[in-house]
């Protein structure tokens, strides 16, 4: 492989990145962009997500298992959402350190679940024959570059994602009141949205998005009790980078980390790589602490 | 104080020291130390599963001197600070006369002063990166030159030229690495690339494209946990599959491969000093015996059998030594010669590092590994690798 290719490569490689940290993180910049809760046990349900498809997968066997386990997941992560904004995250709504512990108690309890249930090493979740291909150029300057199906699709998936949830906060009615809480909660709840109704769809929207993420994860990660905990710190890095609750500044996050790692870890091992990447984020953050998307919003500055 | 307090205080004291000479009694008491709670749970609840069958099996059959094995078991909770606390504990308030457990070497180094200080007698089941040498300390995991040099033995005599290694970033994987660099380079090898990635790491992109550029012949892989799965999903999709590449890994056993699904791993190679698969009437009957107690199907694996024949070498050498006492036990276990056990004939060696075979295995479709190599016999343990700590030597007896 050239010198071309493997630098080629290596962008490709840090869009790749991105998109997981993207997906790991956009439940939690909607639920932290919309209500200011730092929610401890989104990394737990990144790992439901991933469990809900080694379920399905057991029960739709083939090809489409993993396209059937993102609906499932969805679905499940979404619901499990909803119980924990309504029975815990909404009576401690003005109480933010209250519900930074509540969470995490809620995160140590479902890894235990999924211990006890799934046993403490993990269950293999493998993508799928379809997947299991790569994009190679054989010939030219380019010869020797791969482009695995996989993080292809996950490139697409991501994008989906993000499209879908751009259309929804932007175009309709259900998004309209969605940014109206975010800016001015007293307000909009005097002009007759229901802040509570918006509260509780949105949280369940963000760890629904988690369970999702979760498949989409385990197609090049491992499901295990604990997984979680892999991705809830990259996670709010990048959502604290991009400008918290602003989905287009997670994203750029996202990207602007994806790159710088793609980039040391063609010099160094991935382990000096990350200490590069979170040196880069201090230095930025001291010289724009808002990070790359400031939102406007009440919320904030109440 | 009154003279009623004084006297109970009194009767306290009287009745501490009583216990404290408990092994009167017609029981000895010993101290199982492993991880019950924690990231190293998964692995070290096993083990601890297997050192009590060869205790329970030893008191059904008599005890040892006459005595029954008594157990005292604590969490070292996957801290390294907890497992020296807990050393402390069960030496000096239970009164153990010896000590099986850690899994991490951190856990062994922290342990290390504590065994030193109370001059008692740790015995240590897990592979390990060598390069320490303490009189007490009973060293049965493999050393460097029992399972990494054998396994570059095997892959040089199947022709690979062209070395990659990856491992987490810590000193097991750094220290195992330093010691087949030298060896790499001694035997007139190439070393294609090297990396590290933080314990629990799931990304490998880079890694996988260095692998692509630098076109190895064989990859070794001293990843710990949940990043192999990591790796070899990542492995697949970018088209390297075990069959094209092959991959030797250090800390896959049957357990591991069980839980990732064999699909993903299978044809790449291990290198253990003990498979599940192994023959001999000894394995059949510790797997049956294991399965029986923990469940059909129970997987078993190398650092649990060594937790299980360190038990049994305490054992004999207690009884060699007619002794409980610490430095006569380690005098006597140093001098026993073979025993038969699971894995085959194994002893202490002066340098109190077990003598035994190196295996390579293929993983099969079923999650067992197939014996495809080993050693030329029994191999004597090196704590120090002569290429890379030249001039240090382990002489304890």
């Amino acid at each position: 492989m050239g010198e071309t290719a493997f630098l080629i490569g290596q962008v490709f490689n840090g869009f790749s990145v991105a998109s997981l940290f993207v997906l790991a993180a956009l439940g939690l910049a909607l639920s932290f962009g919309l209500m200011r809760v730092i929610n401890m046990a989104h990394g737990e349900m990144l790992m439901l997500g991933g469990y809900l498809a080694y379920l399905t997968i057991l029960v739709v066997p083939g090809p489409l298992g993993i396209l059937a386990a993102m609906p499932v997941a969805f679905i499940g992560a979404a619901l499990v959402g909803a119980v924990l904004e309504s029975t815990i995250i909404h009576r401690l709504s003005s109480r933010p350190l209250d519900t930074l512990l509540a969470t995490w108690g809620v995160s140590l309890i479902l890894q235990q679940a999924a211990r006890d249930m799934f046993g403490p090493i993990g269950v293999a979740v493998n993508a799928p024959n379809w997947l299991n291909h790569t994009m190679s150029i054989t010939s030219g300057p380019l010869a020797g570059l791969t482009l695995p199906d996989t993080r292809l699709f996950i490139l697409l998936v991501t994008a989906l994602v993000l499209a879908g949830l751009g259309l929804i906060l932007s175009r309709t009615r259900l998004g309209l009141y969605v940014r109206a809480v975010n800016q001015d909660r007293s307000t909009a709840a005097a002009m007759g949205v229901n802040a509570r109704r918006i509260d509780l769809l949105v949280f369940s929207l963000g760890t629904g998005v988690a369970g999702m993420a979760g498949v989409i994860l385990a197609l090049l990660g491992p499901v295990t009790p604990s997984v979680g905990q892999s991705y809830i710190v990259p996670a709010f890095l990048v959502v604290i980078l991009g400008g918290l609750g602003s989905l287009v500044g997670t994203t750029i996050a996202s990207i602007m980390v994806g790159m710088i790692s793609a980039a040391a870890e063609i010099f160094v091992d991935v382990s000096v790589a990350q200490v590069m990447i979170l040196v880069f984020v201090i230095l930025f953050l001291q010289f724009r602490p808002q990070g790359v998307v400031a939102v406007r919003s009440r919320a904030l500055e109440g | 104080m009154s003279l009623r307090k004084i006297g109970l205080a009194a009767t306290l004291l009287a009745a501490t020291m009583f216990t404290g000479a408990a092994h009167a009694d017609g029981t000895v008491k010993v101290g199982v130390l492993q991880s019950l709670s924690g990231t190293m749970a998964i692995s070290e609840v096993p083990l601890e599963n297997a050192e009590l069958l060869a205790i329970d099996q030893i008191n059904a059959s008599g005890g040892v001197l006459g005595k029954q094995i008594k157990a005292v078991e604590e969490d070292g909770a996957s801290n390294p600070e907890t497992f020296a606390q807990k050393a402390t504990k069960l030496i000096e308030e239970d009164k153990v006369v010896t000590v099986f457990g850690g899994w991490t070497s951190a856990s062994r180094k922290a342990m290390l002063p504590v065994f030193q200080k109370f001059n008692n007698l740790l015995w240590y089941p897990v592979q390990f990166e060598g390069n320490e040498c303490s009189p007490n300390i009973m060293y049965s995991g493999a050393q460097p030159n029992q399972q990494a040099l054998p396994a570059l033995t095997w892959a040089e005599q199947k022709g690979y030229k062209k070395y990659f290694l990856i491992g987490s970033d810590y000193v097991y994987p750094r220290t195992a690495n330093l010691i087949l660099k030298k060896h790499i380079a001694h035997d007139g090898l190439t070393l294609s690339g090297e990396d590290y990635v933080p314990l629990g790491g799931t990304d490998f992109s880079a890694v996988i494209a260095k692998i692509q550029q630098s076109k190895p012949d064989i990859i070794i892989n001293t990843l710990n946990g949940d990043s192999n799965v990591a790796f070899f999903k990542q492995m697949a999709a970018a088209g390297m599959t075990p069959d094209k590449l092959p991959v030797m890994s250090f800390s896959i056993a049957e357990p591991e491969a069980k839980a990732m699904g064999p699909s993903i791993l299978q044809g790449s190679y291990a290198a253990w000093n003990y498979f599940e698969s192994l023959p001999g009437a000894e394995n059949a009957k510790f797997v049956a015996a294991y399965q029986a107690k923990y469940g059909a199907g129970a997987p078993v694996d190398d650092p649990m059998v060594h937790g299980y024949v360190n038990v049994y070498e305490w054992k004999a050498a207690v009884e060699k030594a007619k002794s409980f006492n610490p430095t006569k036990v380690r005098d006597a276990a140093v001098s026993l010669g073979f025993m038969p056990s699971p894995m085959g004939m194994v002893r202490f060696a002066k340098n109190q590092s077990m003598v035994q075979t190196g295996y390579i295995g293929e993983l099969q479709p079923d999650g067992q590994f197939k014996i495809i190599w080993q050693s030329k016999g029994e191999i004597e343990p090196q704590p120090y690798d002569p290429l890379a700590f030249p001039g240090k030597t382990c002489k304890l007896h």
